[in-house]
């Protein structure tokens, strides 16, 4: 299997602290990845040093497909920030139009089909919609892509159970050959039974690489488990 | 139908214990051909890859094969299928009669007690 995203010597220092602290990380081609860490572990920086949106400290690489990160890692990594972006005044078509203008990648259809199953109008303000909807029209539109990696951050998060599994079910069934996903939550006991593989991460340190089910096996315990032992308060 | 996966056991082992019941109750029958990885993940809703690697066990018991390009199917050896019956209502039998051992029964009241059920 290929390496879809090599990270190596990983830093990223803010005000003399230190927030990712040499990180190691090979991320293979048809893998969901759970990045898993407390709040303010690194979680989010990480990930916005893979989209490209910091700057690593000297000596860190990334590399997407064995690519430095720029126009062509942007055009294939799929990406759900946890704060929502969009203009709240848009309506959902609006917003549709704006990806498909943005990404030549975006497949319209299949955003209007995802709508469709969720009987959302297109006609319908961002702003009118309940948090749980919007974070539904978000996910839709970031799996609307056809991309090689999708990495949502918090996608679970202030949402209620039903629309748990709204999401889970959307980006496995969304999930195309090939392809990685990586999530990143702290709602594990949520998440755990899609994923292929857990990274731990800690302080701004992986602490734990491993595939879910040799995991399980190894600790006897569920990954939610391991993980609250792991970072005990 | 609703699966539920116990989050402390290997999600692999669980979709091979769900197949396997397919197998021994017959909703799939000997040479019967399998739904695709992508259909039954669906069904399952677990991640391709889980349960491609279930199928994979289910292979090296012999209990599936792979035809080439035309996808898995279900043994055609009707044996074997039987004997995972057999072991599977052993199992079952086993579990039985412990539970009943530990509210203090032997294996003749326990039989006792069946035979009393509707079956």
């Amino acid at each position: 299997m290929g390496s879809l995203l090599e990270i190596k010597n990983l830093s990223k220092t803010f005000d003399n602290k230190k927030i990712l602290d040499n990180v190691n990380l090979n991320i293979e081609k048809g893998r969901i990845i759970g990045l898993l860490g407390k709040n303010g572990a690194g979680k989010s920086t990480l990930i916005k040093l893979i989209n490209d949106l910091l700057t690593a400290d000297e000596g860190g690489v990334i590399l997407f497909k064995g690519k430095k990160l720029g126009v062509y890692s942007k055009e294939h990594i799929s990406y759900l920030p946890e704060r929502t972006y969009l203009d709240k005044g848009m309506k959902v078509s609006d917003v549709i139009k704006f990806f498909k203008d943005f990404y030549s990648n975006f497949d319209e259809k299949k955003a209007y089909a995802l709508l469709k199953d969720l009987n959302l109008d297109s006609d319908i303000r961002i702003s009118k919609m309940s948090k749980g909807m919007q974070e539904k029209l978000q996910l839709i539109l970031v799996m609307s892509r056809d991309a090689d990696l999708y990495i949502l951050d918090e996608p679970l998060s202030g949402v209620d159970p039903a629309t748990r599994d709204y999401i889970l079910d959307t980006i496995l069934s969304n999930f195309k050959e090939g392809s990685s996903i990586i999530i990143s939550t702290h709602l594990i006991s949520d998440i755990e039974r899609i994923l292929d593989d857990v990274v731990f991460i800690d302080k701004g340190k992986v602490v734990i690489s491993s595939s879910a089910d040799e995991l399980r096996t190894k600790e006897k315990a569920s990954i939610d488990d391991i993980f609250r032992r792991e970072f005990k308060c | 139908m609703d699966f539920t996966f116990d989050n402390n056991i290997p999600i692999y082992i669980q979709l091979l214990e769900y197949i396997k019941i397919y197998l021994i109750s017959g909703v799939f029958k000997a040479g019967d051909k399998l739904p695709s990885v992508r259909d039954f993940a669906n069904t399952f809703k677990v991640n391709p890859n889980t349960m491609q690697k279930a199928l994979q066990e289910l292979e090296s018991m012999n209990l599936i094969y792979t035809e080439r390009t035309n996808g898995k199917y279900v043994t055609k050896d009707e044996k074997l299928l039987e004997k995972l019956k057999d072991e599977y209502a052993i199992t079952l039998a086993k579990s039985y009669i412990s539970g009943m051992k530990k509210i203090g029964l032997g294996k003749a009241d326990s039989i006792k007690y069946l035979e009393g059920l509707d079956g």
